[in-house]
């Protein structure tokens, strides 16, 4: 019988993972592993875990990974890169990560077309800390620290990072994909595959910007979360590549 | 091997790169700028590797990540700029990471002035950063003796897994003297130092090779990471450094330490002259303290101490009466937000107590 799917070896067997049932966040790290695993690099790899809820995979990854300070994991990871170039090395980051507290790590890293690779975890939330408003949470949507929903004249607009990076000269791919269909799912993998052959080929700065769920602080079922991805997140961030170059 | 004549800054730069030390990450902040500046000449002719952080809290970051894989990492900065590097100290800290960092020490609070002082004892002997961690502080009082406490820095980091911080105020930092230099570590030492922390390293070892775990303080282990350094902590009894001059016959004791001390020594060389029985205890490591050297005096001769120190209010004032234990009074000559110690005013401050 030929083996069309294996569990990813970078994921531990022997331990329950410490997300929400339906959050993305599963999908996104089994992908990584799946990636890592069909490029046979395993052996290469490190994770920089954000804070967020992405940290909550750390003891269930089998490879090499730190945590960064909330924000800075652009600047830890042009650290390991720097010193270590033979890392295959990425960040994993949520929105209030990348794009709120870490912003000034995340756009210069971009700038200065750092060789790594940016997964960035887009919820338009901060799951961890209970739903309090994000740079990329919507119009209207609700937010414990947003109660009446987010309004422009009060908190600005929805941050968009793949087109404000876009700005920059020194990035090399950037693509915003998603995990609510099966075929996005693929998608998001591509990407993710693409980005790391991008830092083995030293192209420089990659990311990938993967509009996920927060089914808990969105206060939704997990299935209704992927409507409201394809009916409410997808118009305000379409999916595609931003740049290849 | 011959005499050169250097900056402080630059000479620690130097030391640094001769201990072996292959990152360096920085953010420009007067009166340091010459050590981001030198890495940035030096290190590629070493094969090392210079970054201008984009702030201090990303330069110290990238330590973080540039330690994580075993590689000897620095950064330095000044006073304000320290500040903003804490979490990232605490985190290294916790996750035991080696690394030597500097603070060329300028007025405060807030951007304080750029000149040199010493208000940041109390900040780099107790709390760098949350959390209750420890590290080696050493103060030079010369710049020989900040390139040698460099140099050593980095073999008391790895030996710890810890950081160490070289707490150098400005004057020392930007004043030039006559140096030697150490050793240039080789390049085959330089590859065994970061292949002897392979073991530990977050550099992807893959599935078959033990799995490198460097946890910043993950809170199922964190109890256990705690016990562990507090253990180690323990063991620092033993790197106590303190210079003890004329102190035998003394009745005044000066406490004073980096340029501080050395302004009270060149004050004490006068006043001995003079007759008056006027001794220095001069922490070299301000943590772990000196506490014996003040213990031990003999308080049926000494009659007072005189805390010396560039901050106002002082702070190693609350070390030094921790050593004496009331046992005699401690009276202060004091200067801060830039201004730097006289020696008049030691001498001075030293009269005034020898005729009470
Ligand atoms: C310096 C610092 N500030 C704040 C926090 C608290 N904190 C932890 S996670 C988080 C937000 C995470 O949100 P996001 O990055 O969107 O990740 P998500 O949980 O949504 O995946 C915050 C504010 C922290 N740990 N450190
Ligand atoms: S809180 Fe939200 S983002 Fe965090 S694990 Fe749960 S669903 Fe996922
Ligand atoms: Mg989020």
């Amino acid at each position: 019988m030929e083996k069309v799917y294996s569990r990813t070896t970078g994921i531990r067997e022997d331990m329950v993972n410490g997300f929400c049932p339906g959050c993305m966040h599963s999908t996104i790290i089994k992908l990584i592993g799946e990636v890592l695993d069909e490029m046979d690099i395993m052996d290469k790899a490190v994770g920089v875990l954000g804070i967020g809820c992405c940290g909550l995979h750390m003891e269930y990854m089998t490879y090499d990974n730190t945590t960064a300070p909330h924000g800075r994991a652009c600047a830890v990871a042009t650290g390991i890169k720097r010193a270590n170039p033979d890392s295959l090395v990425y960040t994993y980051q949520g929105d209030g990560d990348f794009a709120s507290i870490g912003l000034g790590e995340s756009v210069s890293a971009a700038n200065r077309g750092e060789n790594i690779t940016v997964i960035f975890v887009n919820n338009g939330i901060y799951g961890m800390t209970g739903g309090q408003m994000a740079p990329t949470t919507l119009f209207g949507m609700k937010a414990s620290t947003a109660p009446k929903g987010r309004i422009a004249e009060e908190h600005g607009y929805p941050m968009h990072m793949c087109e404000i990076l876009n700005q920059l000269t020194a990035p090399a791919y950037l693509e915003r994909t998603s995990c609510n269909t099966p075929a996005n799912v693929m998608k998001t993998k591509k990407a993710i595959r693409k980005a790391f052959e991008n830092q083995l080929n030293g192209k420089g700065f990659s990311m990938v910007e993967i509009i996920s769920n927060c089914p808990t602080n969105w206060g939704v079922e997990p299935l209704d979360s992927l409507t409201f991805i394809e009916e409410k997140m997808l118009p305000e961030y379409p999916l595609g590549v931003i740049r290849d170059k | 091997m011959a005499r050169v004549f250097m900056k402080g800054c630059e000479a620690i730069a130097e030391a640094a790169v001769r201990a072996g030390c292959r990152f360096f990450a920085g953010y420009p902040i007067t009166p340091q700028n010459e050590i981001p500046e030198y890495f940035a000449r030096r290190m590629p002719e070493v094969g090392g590797i210079f970054v201008q952080g984009e702030s201090e809290v990303a330069s110290i970051n990238m330590v973080y990540g540039a330690g994580s894989t075993g590689t000897r990492s620095m950064t330095s900065s000044s006073s304000c700029g320290i500040s903003l590097k804490s979490e990232g100290i605490s985190y290294c800290a916790s996750a035991r990471i080696p690394m030597v960092f500097a603070n060329i020490s300028r007025g405060g609070p807030g951007v304080g002035s750029i000149h040199p002082a010493q208000q940041d004892y109390l900040q780099a002997t107790k709390a760098s950063g949350n959390g209750g961690f420890e590290m080696l502080v050493f103060a030079p009082s010369t710049v020989q003796e900040a390139i040698d406490m460099t140099y050593n820095a980095f073999e008391y980091a790895q030996r710890d897994r810890n950081p160490v911080l070289i707490l150098c105020d400005g004057v020392i930092g930007t004043m030039m003297e006559p140096v030697k230099l150490p050793e240039m570590k080789t390049d085959e030492e330089v590859a065994a130092f970061k292949e002897g922390n392979k073991e530990w390293a977050c550099i992807g070892h893959g599935k078959d090779v033990k799995r490198s775990w460097i946890e910043p303080g993950h809170w199922r282990g964190q109890e256990d990471a705690n016990i562990e350094a507090a253990a180690m902590y323990e063991t620092w009894d033993k790197d106590v450094q303190v210079e003890e001059y004329l102190v035998e016959d003394a009745q005044i004791v000066i406490a004073a330490y980096g340029i501080s001390a050395r302004v009270a020594k060149s004050a004490i060389d006068i006043l001995r002259k003079e007759g008056i029985k006027v001794g220095l205890i001069r922490p070299i490591t301000v943590h772990p303290f000196p506490y014996h050297s003040f213990e031990k005096l003999d308080y049926s001769r000494v009659k007072a101490i005189l805390d010396v120190e560039m901050s106002i209010p002082a702070q190693l004032i609350y070390d030094v009466k921790l050593g004496v234990n009331n046992r005699c009074p401690i009276e202060t000559c004091l200067r801060s937000g830039g201004q730097i110690m006289s020696r008049d005013a030691v001498l001075d401050a030293v009269r005034k107590l020898n005729e009470k």
